[in-house]
C-alpha cells in the first residue's frame, strides 16, 4: 500500500466514524449533545494540524544549530591542508 | 582517541570506498581528500577514495592526477566520465570499481567534513546497520552559512517529508552516508530521481525493502568556494519529487 493510500484509508475512517456521529447513520440515537459536538470536528483537527505544524516548523528553525565552530575548524584545516599539499609538490 | 586503535581498525578486514562525484571542483579536491587521507590514517580503517569526474572544463581530472601521485594508486582511484551525466549513474559507474565492503558518498565541496567518517563506522558497527546517515536535524548536527529562508525552507520541506512519507531518518536529502556496498548496489538501480529528491528516495526505498537506518549527528558547512544553490526551480522539482514518492511508495 503506498502512502498515499494510507493517508486516504486514514482519512476516509475518521470521516466515516465523523459521518456516523453527526448524522446518526446507524440509528444509535446518540444524545443531541454528542452529534452537536461531533459536527465541527473535522475544522477544529484541521485547524490544530495546521497549529501543530507551524509551531514544529518554527521551534526547528529556531533551535538549528549554527555549526561556527566546524566552519573555524575547517578555514584551519584549509589553511593546513594547503601548506602540506604544496610541500608534497602539487601544484594548484 | 582514534589514533591508539589504528591496528585494530586496520585487521578488521572492512573497506571502506569513498565516492567522490566531482565537477568543477579544482579548489575544493585537493582539500577533500587531504582531509580523508588524514582520519582515515588516524583511525586506521582501510580506504580507497574514487573520483568521478564528469569532464569537468577547469582541470579537476588533471588535479586528480596529481594527488593520486602523491598518495598512490591504491588510495586514489580515477574513474572519470566524458560529461555530466546524473548521480546515481555516477555511484553505479563508480561502484562497479570499488574494492570496499562498504561504500561512503559525500559531497566533494567541503561540507561534509570527513572526520565523521570514523563515527559513521563505529554506528554502523554497532547495530550492523545496512545504512548510516548523516543528519543535519538530530542532536549536535547542524549548518553553517544558511540564512533565516534557507533554515526555514529547509525544515518546512524536510517535516513536509516527515508527515507523508514517515521514513524513519531524520535527514531525508542529506547526501553524506555509509552503505554496506551490496545495500547500495539494490537501491541505486531502483532509484530514478534527480537532484535532492535522489537522496530522499534511497532512503525512502531502504526503508520500504526493511533495511536498517543508523544516523549520525554532522555539521554541514555550506560551500567555502563556489555557489551553492535554492532557487525556485530546486523547490519545484523538490516538490514534485515529493508528491512522486508519496504516491508510488
Amino acid at each position: 500500500m503506498t502512502k498515499l493510500l494510507q493517508w486516504l484509508f486514514g482519512v476516509a475512517v475518521v470521516l466515516a466514524v465523523w459521518a456516523l456521529v453527526s448524522f446518526d447513520l446507524l440509528d444509535l440515537s446518540l444524545p443531541r449533545p454528542y452529534r452537536e459536538a461531533a459536527w465541527p470536528m473535522p475544522l477544529y483537527l484541521l485547524v490544530s494540524l495546521g497549529c501543530y505544524s507551524l509551531a514544529t516548523v518554527g521551534y526547528r528553525v529556531a533551535t538549528f544549530n549554527d555549526c561556527e565552530e566546524a566552519a573555524k575548524e575547517l578555514q584551519e584545516q584549509i589553511k593546513e591542508a594547503r601548506e602540506d599539499l604544496r610541500k608534497k609538490g602539487l601544484k594548484m | 582517541m582514534a589514533s591508539r586503535k589504528a591496528p585494530k581498525n586496520r585487521d578488521s578486514g572492512n573497506k571502506y570506498s569513498v565516492l567522490l562525484p566531482t565537477y568543477n571542483e579544482r579548489e575544493n579536491l585537493p582539500l577533500i581528500v587531504w582531509l580523508l587521507v588524514k582520519y582515515f590514517g588516524e583511525s586506521g580503517y582501510n580506504y580507497e577514495i574514487i573520483v568521478i569526474d564528469d569532464g569537468s572544463p577547469d582541470g579537476t581530472l588533471e588535479v586528480a592526477e596529481q594527488l593520486q601521485k602523491i598518495y598512490g594508486e591504491d588510495k586514489i582511484v580515477l574513474r572519470p566520465r566524458a560529461k555530466k551525466l546524473g548521480l546515481g549513474t555516477a555511484y553505479i559507474h563508480g561502484m562497479k570499481h570499488a574494492t570496499g565492503n562498504f561504500v561512503i558518498i559525500m559531497d566533494a565541496d567541503l561540507s561534509h567534513h570527513p572526520k565523521f567518517i570514523p563515527e559513521f563506522i563505529e554506528k554502523q558497527k554497532e547495530g550492523d546497520y545496512d545504512l548510516v546517515s548523516g543528519t543535519r536535524y538530530r542532536g549536535n548536527g547542524g549548518v553553517y552559512g544558511w540564512d533565516l529562508r534557507r533554515k526555514l525552507i529547509s525544515r518546512g520541506a524536510n517535516f513536509l517529508a516527515q508527515v507523508l512519507l514517515r521514513p524513519g531518518a531524520s535527514d531525508l536529502t542529506g547526501s553524506f552516508r555509509l552503505y554496506k556496498k551490496k545495500v547500495l548496489e539494490s537501491l541505486v538501480g531502483r532509484c530514478v530521481s534527480k537532484g535532492y529528491v535522489f537522496q530522499m528516495e534511497m532512503i525512502v526505498r531502504a526503508r520500504q525493502l526493511n533495511y536498517t537506518i543508523g544516523e549520525v549527528p554532522i555539521s554541514f558547512v555550506d560551500r567555502v568556494y563556489g555557489e551553492s544553490k535554492l532557487g525556485g526551480n530546486e523547490i519545484v522539482s523538490y516538490a514534485k519529487g515529493l508528491l512522486t514518492l508519496f504516491a508510488t511508495t
